[in-house]
């Protein structure tokens, strides 16, 4: 039986690996820090290392049968009812009156617009960039600087904001340029980090690790959303009693419209030129030079427009807290920001949504079902597992990564729709068109 | 053109005249698609001047060029050995794409374009007549909406040379393309030349076929290690003993009769 032997292998390895980092935990006390052990922990994730192994070589094994088609195709036909079903109920959201709920919505949204600005990055142009929070932090502190010096509104900054982010961009594309996959990767990974320690010791201007405080909220047409619901505010205008969930809700709004302008700017920038350039230079940069398509040029711009709308998210980022350091604003974000894009499948809207949806809602689910099943049980195991799962985030990324590159290499929604046709437009399978080689 | 310690190139000076086809041949390494990729940008020169005279325009020199504006003022089109199609886009979306310059010309600034104003409607129509034709000449318009990998390799090629056509230029440069075509479709690519050389522009050849070589040029160089051993037409090449022995061979079976 080598499918138990090799289960049981992964299980030493695992025993090794897991021994020390969930076996051994160390609690600080009263005589400093104490070890203690935890067996049954360790001896649950080695036990499912055991059966997940199992499952993976049965699947593996498994006869294929000619029977899968029929479903892939339904799947693949119902997937043209996934966008307006998710567009509704994105719309409906608030209406649920949760304010969790709402919370959780406006972060999937500003990942999800995350998602959409680096797509055009790495999706579109195939550029691999690692150092998309830069954009994120520029857009969040010029708008945070702008507003607090100068006591200018969130809607006058916001286009200043995407410009700053767009002129950042373009000047981390000049030196980049020559430079391919993954030294661009590493490049880009050091501006961003670059970007986060400038915040934090340039303190004369950014007030370095305390942050930005009193950072103000946008208005709607000029009406404030305060609580003493005098003239000038939203409660007083409209005679009703102002309460906190309605500035929630205007936030919401707020990040699911500049989401969907981003989507509509991809979208309508995939039919241009432009688009197709950045496509053809996914494909192949020799091809496009020598078509006369200014390679250098079409690079910028792809940067620029990307880092624009991650400077719109930082800017209703500082905006939604108020207050911004450059705790935020660390490299974890851009990775959680690139396997966004790469699990949903690169090029593609929807599965760049759907993966925000499932990495970030589905976390956050998890966390509750845990902590759900923890009071059902009556069990601390449980509750002990939910309160840790903070910790174990990154654990879980890269467990749900490695199943996806294992089920679909190519993420959520592989394949690419030609923008135009002669007669019909025909997807394209996924192994066909190029990642991007930077 | 020199790389390091190695001549690829060594004094080679040549004339390829307007209208015709001229053919570049010679043994494997003989640097020939360096003498291309020198033509075309890709490469430098050490020494030396490529001078692109324009009917209308004036010269170009094409050796202190950017890669990109060879293609896009000088009017210089180039095809590869090893097929660079965008083989994710589909037939349309190659052809399309080699208009970009055109095409965001009539975009203004891309902001017009993206709320629909401006002359890029009718830049896209006129851009889609351009690719219909070119469609036509290499009859791919029933595949026009598939990817452009899924074509067989005779399509591909052809799709290529359709794609560099498609930036009107005034010199095509072609590096074998008639490799790995069988006879038919050689003689349907020796017709695709000729069209193009009537339709104005001129061609220049890297060609191993002598099939191709012999029936369609009208001006053939001969290089052997970097070095020019022959020019003349197609009738004085076959007749020259240096090329006969350096390249041709002697009572080679696949010496082609006129």
């Amino acid at each position: 039986m080598t499918a138990l032997r090799d289960a049981f292998l992964s299980a030493v390895v695992a025993l090794g690996l897991f021994g020390p980092m969930v076996g051994l935990v160390t609690t600080s006390g009263d005589g400093g820090l104490s070890l203690h052990a935890r067996p049954i922990a360790t001896a649950v994730v080695v036990g499912l290392v055991f059966v997940g192994r199992l499952l993976i070589l049965s699947w593996r094994g498994r006869p294929r049968r000619a029977t899968n088609r029929p479903i892939a195709e339904r799947l693949v036909r119902s997937g043209k009812y996934i966008t307006p079903l998710l567009l509704i109920a994105a719309v409906a959201l608030p209406f649920s009156g949760s304010r969790y709920y709402i919370d959780l919505g406006t972060l999937v949204l500003t990942y999800i617009m995350l998602g959409w600005g680096l797509n055009i990055v790495v999706g579109l142009a195939g550029l691999l960039d690692l150092g998309y929070v830069a954009f994120y932090a520029v857009g969040a502190y010029s708008y945070a600087l702008l507003a607090t010096t100068f006591g200018l509104g969130f809607w006058t900054c916001l286009p200043m904001a995407g410009i700053l982010a767009a002129l950042w961009g373009v000047m981390l594309g000049f030196p980049v340029l020559r430079l391919r996959g993954d030294y661009l990767a590493i490049v880009t990974l050091a501006f961003g980090e670059i970007i986060r320690i400038v915040l934090i010791n340039w303190t004369s201007l950014t007030n370095g690790p305390n942050g930005i405080t009193g950072i103000p909220r946008p208005t709607l047409f000029g009406l404030a959303f305060s609580m003493d619901g005098g003239p000038g505010t939203f409660g007083g205008f409209f005679d009703i009693e102002p309460e906190v969930i309605q500035r929630i809700i205007f936030l919401y709004y707020v990040i699911l419209g500049l989401a969907l302008l981003t989507n509509w700017v991809s979208l309508r920038l995939r039919r241009m030129p432009l688009g197709r350039a950045w496509e053809a230079l996914r494909e192949d940069e020799v091809a496009c030079r020598s078509l006369g398509i200014n390679v250098r040029n079409t690079k910028l711009t792809a940067f620029g427009i990307g880092a624009m709308f991650g400077g719109f998210a930082g800017a209703f980022f500082a905006t939604r807290q108020a207050f911004i350091s450059p705790e935020s604003f660390t490299f974890i974000e851009s990775a959680t920001v690139l396997a966004i894009v790469v699990l949903g499948g690169l090029g593609s809207q929807l599965g760049v949504a759907l993966a925000a949806i499932v990495m970030v809602g589905g976390l956050e689910a998890l966390r509750d079902l845990l902590s759900v099943l923890g009071d059902q049980m009556h069990s601390p195991v449980f509750a002990g597992i939910a309160s840790e799962l903070p910790l174990y985030r990154m654990l879980i990324f890269g467990l749900a990564l490695v199943v996806m590159m294992v089920l679909r290499p190519r993420g959520l929604v592989s394949g690419r729709t030609p923008t135009v046709a002669l007669t019909k437009v025909k997807a394209i399978a996924p192994d066909l068109v190029a990642q991007g080689r930077g | 053109m020199r790389f390091g310690g190695l001549k690829a190139v060594d004094d080679l000076s040549f004339q390829a005249r307007a209208g015709d086809i001229t053919a570049v041949i010679g043994p494997n390494g003989a640097g020939k698609t360096t003498v291309f990729n020198c033509i075309t940008g890709f490469y430098r020169p050490s020494s030396g001047t490529i001078a692109l005279t324009h009917a209308d325009s004036g010269v170009f020199s094409l050796e202190r060029m950017q890669g990109h504006r060879i293609a896009a003022t000088a009017k210089v089109a180039r095809t590869f050995q090893n097929i660079r199609l965008f083989a994710g886009m589909t037939v349309l979306e190659n052809l399309l794409v080699a208009q970009h310059n055109t095409l965001m010309a009539a975009t203004g600034f891309g902001v017009l374009a993206i709320l629909g104003l401006g002359r890029y409607r009718a830049a896209e129509a006129a851009g889609m007549e351009k690719a219909r034709f070119w469609l036509d000449a290499i009859g791919l318009t029933a595949r026009a909406d598939d990817p452009a990998g899924a074509l067989p390799y005779g399509a591909q090629r052809r799709l290529e040379i359709a794609r560099a056509m498609c930036i009107d230029p005034v010199l095509l440069c072609l590096d074998e393309p008639a490799a790995g075509l069988n006879p038919r479709e050689s003689e349907e690519l020796n017709q695709l030349l000729l069209r193009i050389r009537d339709g104005g522009c001129s061609l220049l050849l890297i060609e191993h076929d002598m099939g191709v070589v012999m029936r369609i040029s009208d001006h053939i160089v001969v290089l052997d290690h970097g070095k020019k051993i022959s020019d003349g037409t197609p009738a004085e090449i076959r007749a020259d003993p240096a090329v006969i022995a350096a390249y041709l061979g002697e009572g080679d079976e696949d010496e082609v009769p006129a």
